[in-house]
């Protein structure tokens, strides 16, 4: 049941080497256009080699680097810390991932990493308040599920692909435009002048279309994954109301995540570049519709990978998102409902304090809290030894 | 050599990759079991090493509540008797141990200075992170110990499974009724 889900893979692989396919015919036409069309295929797979490398060594770091997350301990946030964990636990995952929290007010969370032992989730300070227990629970499934379905890897490689294509398109189409005139009239002056035109043009059409498909093909791995992490979620938490109403909530707002960007789109929770109004179009996006997976989650009957499929087809039609493989006749009832405000649920305002206090301690402020009750926040570089409580007039040790 | 020779050393060598795949395949899962078990217990031990903390922070507010205090301990000093125990006696004790938690967190409600303190509120996350983890490692393991025994009970592994002595795993079923009454901490009015 759990590893079953590789089975999934397989239409992914067939989709990736697909865009394989894309990028050496790119790099054959490109090299036919200008000298030889071995010289294209190496320049093309070279380009593809290094950066595959780069995105597999370095992509984790430079991911989080330039969404400047912050890596918390178990003490900063002990109730994210432990809902990781637990999650960690229901999945089966081998070591705990390490979390990390970006200060932005955008609801938004991903996870990085380029095998299930080197991993890490990221969350939004803005999401991180927003969400009670269950439905952080939820998201943090969600995200464990990329991890164990290794689609981070997946998604990071196609990625790859992808801007190796749109890179060598860009750059080929404008050299076959304005560059390629002269070596043009150069060649047409020997016998295979027709054809060399003939191979231009099929070359410009090529750059032209290329990109596109690789992005189409890209964007349907990525919904897809999507789909797969919500059904595997929703099996880890066995309540798929808590990830269908955190959903909800990341859906009603618009914020936009300043640190995204299109390569790092899919491994988002929802896609960072949303607008409001917008209804995400079935082939141009790297997520499925909010709307559509939470109904999709919502309809399901158990928290079964069979419960998602069926909600799947009924609320998507057509066939259904998981392989048969994957689908076992076995029953897995969803947990009993659980309400916020149980089990010593903090509300909006005490998770925002208590978020806004992490960050604080984040970025080296001390804080003192004095006893008129107000919080006193001492920056790293305040040098004196005492403060004074601008509330009531006490002074404190720094 | 004849073709026959070597139709026969084919089928052998065909057969001893597919034996030692399905070998591999059933100690990979009943490893999976082992493993997925050790989870529960470590879970199970720190519930146990929660509850004397918890105790003691509770026992000053909550001078009226001597009886559901002692259930607790004595649920708790049976629970760690049955540790060493198999997987069926345990799920019994651990049972116990949650329904007694789960009283004492119920009349918590009537102490409201308790909620103010923050050492109980630390303690309750822990607590109530603790019961999930506690459910959500012994939903792993069955979910191990079901794949792992259909993998033992399936033609053709459960040749190889009785070729190599490889027994089925148990189940940790806590009863209906505990499960139920596991720790709700509410502070809802």
């Amino acid at each position: 049941m759990w590893e079953q889900i590789r089975s999934n893979q397989t239409r992914s692989v067939v989709l990736t080497i697909g865009m394989g396919a894309l990028l050496i015919l790119i790099g054959y036409f490109l090299g036919a256009a200008f000298a030889s069309a071995v010289a294209g295929l190496v320049i093309a797979i070279l380009i593809w080699v290094i950066l595959s490398l780069v995105a597999y060594f370095q992509g984790d770091s430079i991911l989080l680097g330039m969404s400047r997350a912050k890596k918390i301990k178990p003490d900063d946030h002990p109730r994210l810390y432990n809902v990781v964990e637990e999650m960690k636990i229901a999945s089966g995952l081998e070591k705990m991932p390490d979390i990390y929290i970006i200060d932005d007010p955008a609801l938004n969370a991903f996870a990085t990493g380029r095998d299930p032992n080197k991993a890490s989730v990221a969350i939004t300070s803005g999401l991180l308040q927003k969400l009670n227990r269950d439905e952080l629970q939820g998201v943090i499934a969600h995200e464990i599920s990329h991890i164990k379905n290794r689609d981070v890897l997946l998604m990071a490689m196609c990625g790859v692909l992808l801007g190796t294509i749109v890179l060598l398109a860009w750059y080929g189409s404008r050299f076959l435009i304005f560059g390629g005139a002269g070596s043009r009239r150069s060649s047409s002056r020997g016998g295979g002048g027709q054809a060399q035109i003939i191979i231009l043009i099929v070359a410009l059409v090529f750059m032209i279309l290329a990109p596109i498909f690789a992005q189409l093909i890209y964007f349907a791995i990525s919904r897809k994954r999507e789909y797969l992490a919500d059904a595997s979620g929703a099996l880890y938490t066995r309540y798929p109301e808590g990830l269908a109403s955190a959903l909800e909530k990341i859906g009603a707002s618009t914020g936009q995540l300043k640190s995204a960007n299109k390569a790092t789109a899919p491994m988002y929770i929802v896609n960072p570049f949303r607008q409001k109004g917008m209804k995400a179009s079935d082939l141009s996006s790297t997520h499925p519709p909010i709307s559509e997976r939470i109904r999709i989650l919502r309809a399901m009957a158990g928290a079964s990978f069979n419960n998602y499929d069926q909600a799947y087809r009924q609320v998507h039609g057509g066939r259904g998102v998981i392989s048969t493989a994957s689908l076992t006749a076995e029953t897995v009832p969803i947990a009993t409902v659980k309400l916020e405000g149980e089990a010593g649920e903090l509300n909006e305002t005490q998770r925002a304090r208590e978020t806004s206090d992490v960050m604080w301690r984040l970025s080296n402020y001390k804080t003192i809290t004095c006893d008129c009750g107000a919080k006193l926040r001492v920056p790293p570089n305040f040098k004196e030894p005492q403060i004074k409580c601008p509330h009531c007039g006490r002074t404190h040790q720094v | 050599m004849p073709v026959a020779a070597w139709v026969i050393i084919g089928v052998v060598v065909v057969l001893a990759i597919v034996l030692w795949s399905l070998y591999n395949g059933l100690v990979r899962l009943r490893n999976q079991v082992k493993n997925a078990w050790a989870q529960i217990d470590v879970q199970l031990k720190r519930r146990t090493d929660l509850i004397p903390n918890l105790v003691e922070t509770v026992k000053g507010y909550m001078k009226f509540e001597r009886e559901t205090l002692e259930a607790v301990t004595k649920a708790r000093n049976i629970a760690v008797q049955a540790s060493s125990a198999g997987a069926g006696e345990r799920a019994k004790a651990e049972g116990e141990l949650s329904s007694a938690l789960s009283r004492l967190l119920a009349v918590v409600e009537r102490y409201p200075d308790l909620k103010a303190n923050q050492n109980f509120l630390a303690l309750q996350e822990e607590l109530t992170s603790t019961e999930n983890k506690i459910s959500f490692s012994r939903q792993f393991y069955n979910d191990s110990v079901l794949r792992y025994n259909n993998q033992t009970q399936m033609v053709p592994s459960n040749v190889v499974a009785s070729m190599f002595g490889f027994k089925a795993g148990e189940f940790f079923e806590v009863t209906l009724a505990a499960e139920r009454e596991a720790p709700k901490v509410s502070f809802t009015q």
